[in-house]
């Protein structure tokens, strides 16, 4: 098969070396050559949304091309479109020349287009080399797996892209950042000449993002064309040629990175000015209400000894680089993970939690981390979603749940909140994000609990619905509520907090006033290693 | 985002497709056989859906959850059988248990799903605690059910039932009201209703309803939620097998005997007539209206071939391929939305 990869020394002398990076100013008229690959008029329809309307995008070879927009701007389709997961409804790709027809993901990578998805595919439970090289394995006889030159070439293939892991291993025992970093080895592996990488940078530490910017330049200067999508400002403008901004499925505009700034992309975004990125908070801290002392795992690499204590009316944010077990202490807290030692207090009533039922009957509610997998309930309606941890409150007779008072509950909520939705039986997964996770705090607004734990609260969130989910938050402090919020976004924790609790590698390592707390005193202690 | 709301007739026939094409058999039938559209024929079928629906009831919950109850078919065996033993005529010759008082029908309807529930209880708690995959754990209960069903009836046969027993199944209305018109409508029919309206406002409107959506909508969410799901679980699979006992007591009466074969496959239609119905493979959606009409969709195909003087050998390959045909286009409905 030509997609197995040959030695790298062949890779590099097939392809020739590629001219120096240069950002040309976009014009409207360009040569069919200029472009490795282009996307036109692409029109895609899902039942009862239109997710493209002609949006387009043209790719340089050896260029990095970031694609941005707010959550549901399209971005995602559009690349699901050029790599064959979806069929376009309407419009043309013309790759290297030649209108093209990409029957399906294998038929893209046949072709030398490769994408990294934003949500993991990966086999745990098999080698590192088998994920690398699963569907396409070097074969001899014609019918038996050549596992020898399978290890050979994966074992390459992760030092080409820095990476030191043993093929053979389980993919299962690495992290998740880890498998992320395997799975753009696998893109790697394909030869490819256009590279998808969606949000890949989601779930990676510091360190890892900069290995990864080292591959991508390496690649750039191969001569592969990349999209890349995050949502991240400064890894946009520092590692890309050209921008290209989506919204609401159309095409805004393509801009030459250097001449972008935050401000103006977001503008562009969200189709209007936003002023403030943070509300102006008028909470006022009173007593310590809720405490936690000497809280220890079951698991000894887990979270062990935390101590800390939130206040009435106070956001406490948490701080605390990957794998510093901020949301396996607050799942702790909760219920969800099991705990060896330790005391909860509320009010000074010692809590013994075992289940999220003890926690949410005590006033804790707990937003997680991972909205998809624990938080929604994708196929029931927004009215089911919620009223699901309160329906004892709605119940007649003890017995038959009053659908009236649930519907006002919900009516109330969908208001207060400015939930955009067409009607309260609409599914909750047709939302956007930001309008699922009002959803899950209006869930938890009907129980009214004194205690929040938001866990990442506007990962995956459009920029517009991030300040809304950032003043409901203010709110709830301002109400008296505490809050306690686990961020990876510095900004968001400095802009936030009344106090930033820092964690590193299971263990509170400080405090930090949120008048004091800056990018450099907060690294310092989340990277405190015993 | 555009949002686009009218009647589809393309997608209506694409997520009807397996009714459809059962209704034109229908039609075909009527057409190409004497007494297809008869009385008889009509009683015949409210008699045959009913106890089948009470199946289909108990099974959907499980699958709601994502799970499943290969079970369904031996636990209604052995309920029939049980009935069978509790109410044998006094003077039966073979009688099971000689020295058993005479016992009302209504009290041994209640002692068979008494006795169900147990198994409910025990399938149930496998999956919610032991974390048994729901098939591996049914499939189990299935063989044990049936060994147990083996050893208590000693492998006989069971007949002798008394009147009343009896009568469950072939009275109807006119019976007890002497007006002729409610002939159509069979004690079997009122005893269906009954648990039909009931699952229905269990499922619709109340909490234990929306729980168990919840959980076949998003386990982890539940939970987090602070569902109790074991508890839910346990409770879906107890009514489930309470309502396998009314059945089998119900078959039992209109068989008028029972054997470890009695109700041989069941579980399979009951599986099959909610995923015609709309029960959805992917958890979290379902509705009792839904089972009703995959319940009489499949019986109707059965009908149909019989009087089509199909081989019966031949019928069960026409309806194993409905069960897989309907799945497929139950998938498909999610995988168009890709």
């Amino acid at each position: 098969m030509a997609l197995v990869r040959t030695h790298p020394a062949l890779y590099n002398a097939a392809r020739p070396a590629r001219p120096e990076v240069k950002a040309e100013k976009e014009t409207g008229d360009c040569e069919l050559s200029e472009y490795r690959l282009e996307m036109r008029g692409v029109v895609k329809t899902f039942p009862g949304v239109k997710a493209l309307d002609h949006a387009q995008l043209k790719l340089r070879p050896g260029s990095v091309h970031a694609l941005m927009g707010e959550n549901g701007a399209g971005k995602s389709t559009l690349m699901k479109c050029m790599f064959g997961i979806y069929h376009m409804d309407e419009g043309e790709v013309i790759y290297e020349g030649e209108p093209v027809h990409i029957r399906g993901p294998l038929d893209a990578l046949h072709r030398g287009i490769a994408m990294v998805h934003q949500e993991l595919q990966p086999i745990p439970e098999r080698s590192i080399a088998e994920n690398i090289y699963v569907g396409r394995y070097p074969m001899k006889m014609g019918f038996l797996v050549d596992h020898e030159k399978m290890y050979k070439d994966a074992a390459e293939v992760l030092k080409e892209v820095h990476l030191n892991f043993d093929p053979k291993a389980k993919l299962g025992s690495l992290s998740v950042s880890q498998m992320q970093l395997v799975e753009i080895a696998k893109a790697v592996s394909a030869d490819c000449k256009v590279l998808i990488l969606d949000e890949p940078t989601s779930s990676l530490t510091a360190a890892e993002v900069e290995a990864l910017f080292t591959i991508v330049n390496e690649l750039r200067s191969k001569g592969v064309s990349i999209v890349y999508i995050s949502h991240k400002m400064d890894e946009i403008l520092r590692i890309s040629d050209e921008v290209t901004i989506m919204r609401d499925g159309q095409y805004i505009g393509t801009w030459n990175a250097k001449e972008l700034t935050t401000d103006f992309i977001i503008t562009k975004m969200v189709g209007r000015e936003l002023s403030n990125l943070y509300p102006t908070r008028s909470n006022t801290p009173g007593e310590v209400v809720f405490e936690v002392e000497d809280f220890t795992s079951i698991n000894p690499k887990s979270f062990r000894h935390a101590s800390f204590n939130v206040r009435k009316g106070e956001i406490l944010g948490v701080a605390g680089l990957v794998g510093a077990q901020r949301t396996e202490l607050m799942e702790g807290l909760f219920g969800l993970r099991c705990h060896s030692a330790g005391k909860i207090t509320y009010q000074g009533r010692e809590l013994k939690i075992n289940q999220p039922k003890d926690a949410i009957d005590a006033g804790i509610a707990m937003l997680t981390e991972d909205r998809r997998a624990t938080g929604i309930l994708g196929v029931l309606s927004i009215a089911d979603n919620v009223s699901i941890a309160s329906l004892n409150q709605y119940l007649i007779g003890g017995i038959m749940l009053d659908d009236k008072k649930i519907e006002e509950l919900v009516q109330d909520n969908v208001a207060k909140l400015s939930i955009k939705t067409p009607s309260s039986k609409t599914q909750i997964q047709s939302l956007s994000g930001g309008n699922q996770q009002k959803v899950l705090i209006s869930r938890w607004l009907a129980r009214d609990p004194d205690v929040f734990i938001l866990d990442e609260p506007t990962r995956g969130i459009d920029v517009g619905a991030k300040y809304e989910i950032y003043c409901i938050i203010a709110d709830l402090a301002k109400k008296g509520k505490s809050v306690i919020m686990i961020s990876s976004e510095m900004s968001e924790l400095i802009g936030m907090s009344d106090r930033v609790m820092v964690m590193c590698d299971g263990r509170v390592t400080g405090f930090i006033d949120g008048k004091d707390a800056n990018q450099e005193n907060i690294m310092a202690l989340a990277t405190q290693f015993e | 985002m555009e949002r686009i709301k009218s009647f589809n007739p393309k997608k209506f026939v694409s997520d009807n497709a397996i009714i459809l094409l059962i209704l034109l058999l229908a039609v075909f039938t009527a057409f190409n056989s004497d007494n297809f559209i008869s009385q008889s024929n009509l009683k015949n079928l409210i008699i045959n859906v009913s106890p089948r629906f009470i199946i289909a009831c108990g099974v959907s919950g499980c699958l709601i959850i994502k799970g499943t109850d290969l079970s369904a078919g031996r636990q209604v065996g052995l309920a029939a059988c049980v009935s069978a033993m509790l109410l044998q005529q006094m003077d039966y010759a073979a009688k099971m248990f000689p020295n058993l008082p005479d016992i009302p029908w209504p009290v041994a309807m209640v002692i068979v799903m008494a006795v169900m529930a147990v198994f409910g209880a025990i399938n149930g708690a496998i999956i919610a605690f032991l974390k048994v995959p729901p098939f591996i754990a049914t499939l189990g209960m299935q063989l044990v059910v049936y060994g147990i069903c083996s050893v208590t009836t000693g492998n006989q046969p069971m007949g002798g039932y008394k009147r009343s027993y009896l009568g469950v199944a072939s009275g109807t209305l006119k019976t007890a009201t002497g007006i002729e018109l409610l002939d159509y409508i069979p004690y079997l029919a009122i005893f269906a209703f009954i648990i039909g309206l009931f699952i229905w406002f269990l499922y619709n409107k109340t909490r234990h309803g929306k729980y168990m959506y919840a959980i076949g909508g998003n386990e982890s969410a539940a939970q987090v939620a602070g569902v109790n799901v074991p508890a839910t679980i346990i409770r879906i699979y107890v009514l489930a097998s309470m309502l396998y006992g009314l059945a089998g007591f119900l078959v039992g009466a209109k068989a008028g005997g029972a054997s470890t074969a009695t109700a041989y496959g069941y579980e399979l239609e009951a599986i099959a007539a909610c995923t015609i119905g709309g029960v959805s493979a992917n958890g979290g959606v379902g509705k009792v209206s839904g089972v009703l009409v995959g319940v009489l969709v499949f019986e109707v195909l059965k009908i149909c071939l019989q009087f089509l003087r199909l081989d019966p050998a031949y019928t069960f390959i026409a309806q194993g391929l409905v069960i897989i045909i309907a799945v497929a286009l139950d998938l498909r409905k999610y995988l168009a939305k890709k």
